[in-house]
């Protein structure tokens, strides 16, 4: 195998993991959206006290 | 596990090569049934949550399925049907499939507990841990009874599914998993009689090597036989329906009686014809669970249209 090929193989292989990784940041997106419209409680305890999260769950 | 690279000369991988390690036609059954059992739960859920989690699954058995090559690579360069696999063929290394399949476990359960649920994600975590350490690692090389046990693995997705969508099982769920979990012993026997020889020389402890062909025809039937009342069980429930009675009905009977003829043949018989009825149930034991599984679903979105409650009728 030569160096072009091995070079073409792996700028096949980056533009398949590449897609990999925009797909899955697309589905974490789209997780979160829905998440959030269909009214989960996407806030926490952030090291200070909040009584205002306690009293909405 | 050996290593079985170690003599081939590398060039880098396809990245073909690391999704054969997935196994996705293994994946495409578990995105299958997990689908059915996500959709025919009585309880709705958003077709982005579906979908995510659909991927998430069918990346979970991705993942047991890298883990099972790198555990299996010495046994796979043993066997013609398993040689050409991406290790054994030394385009890819037992140490990088074991990487995959790690990485993509970790991310397949983290991302399912939180776009699913916990209850969804420890079920894909035992799977992941029940194909590749149970399975894979204590029973295949160990005894007969492998496939049987092992079934189980291959018997979750609908469970899987159903719990995304309701949060926990049910009777309904865990008859699904009893379908998959009896239909899977005589679908590989089936294959098994026929690549016996495979089996054999990489010795893996297959009912047609420890026991003969003779033992492994009658329990093809025996179980085939058994699976039929587990099968139409599930006409009787919230999710089940007519149509799927009558196919439930049908397939059952025509898989039961392929099993009988296979039952009744002799290995004289099996290989003057180069076992063409071993080969054509084998084939019809993938129809079984396709047709069972969509006629489960087309029963259900049937039932949503015409919504007569065809279990009171009992």
């Amino acid at each position: 195998m030569t160096d072009e090929e091995i070079k073409a193989r792996q700028e096949r292989n980056n533009i398949w993991v590449g897609a990999c990784l925009i797909g899955v940041a697309v589905l974490v997106f789209g997780v979160t959206v829905v998440k959030m419209m269909s009214g989960h409680n996407m806030e926490a305890f952030d090291h200070v006290y909040r009584p205002a999260l306690e009293q909405s769950n | 596990m050996a290593e079985t690279t170690g003599s081939h000369i590398r060039h880098g991988a396809e990245f073909s090569d690391y999704f054969r390690l997935l196994k996705p036609r293994v994946m495409s059954l578990v995105v299958f049934t997990a689908a059915i059992g996500l959709l025919v739960a009585p309880a709705s859920v958003n077709p982005v949550i579906g979908f995510a989690s659909l991927l998430l699954i069918a990346l979970g058995a991705g993942a047991s399925g890298a883990l099972n090559m790198w555990w299996d690579a010495d046994l796979d360069i043993r066997m013609r049907r398993t040689a050409d696999r991406p290790i054994p063929a030394g385009r890819v290394t037992a140490d990088e499939a074991l990487q995959l399949g790690l990485w993509l476990s970790g991310f397949s359960i983290a991302l399912l507990s939180i776009t699913a649920n916990l209850f969804a994600a420890g079920l894909l975590a035992f799977t992941i841990l029940f194909y590749v350490v149970i399975y894979s690692m204590f029973l295949k090389r160990r005894t007969p009874q492998n496939i049987v046990i092992g079934g189980a693995a291959g018997a979750f997705p609908p469970m899987i599914g159903w719990a995304v969508a309701t949060g926990g099982v049910s009777l309904e769920a865990l008859l699904m998993f009893a379908i998959i979990f009896m239909w899977t012993p005589p679908h590989f026997w089936a294959l098994a009689l026929f690549v016996k020889d495979d089996y054999a020389n990489a010795g893996v402890p297959m009912l047609t090597v420890t026991h003969g062909p003779e033992v492994t025809r009658r329990n093809v039937f025996v179980y085939a036989v058994i699976l039929a009342p587990v099968a139409l069980s599930l006409s009787f429930t919230e999710i089940g329906s007519p149509i799927y009675f009558a196919v439930a009905l049908y397939l059952s009977a025509r898989f039961a009686f392929g099993a009988y003829r296979i039952w009744r043949r002799s290995q004289d018989d099996a290989l003057s014809d180069d076992f063409a009825v071993e080969k054509q149930v084998f084939r019809q034991s993938l129809v079984y669970l396709f047709a069972l599984f969509a006629a489960l679903y087309l029963g259900d979105l049937l039932q949503t249209i015409l919504p007569i409650q065809w279990v009171e009728l009992f």
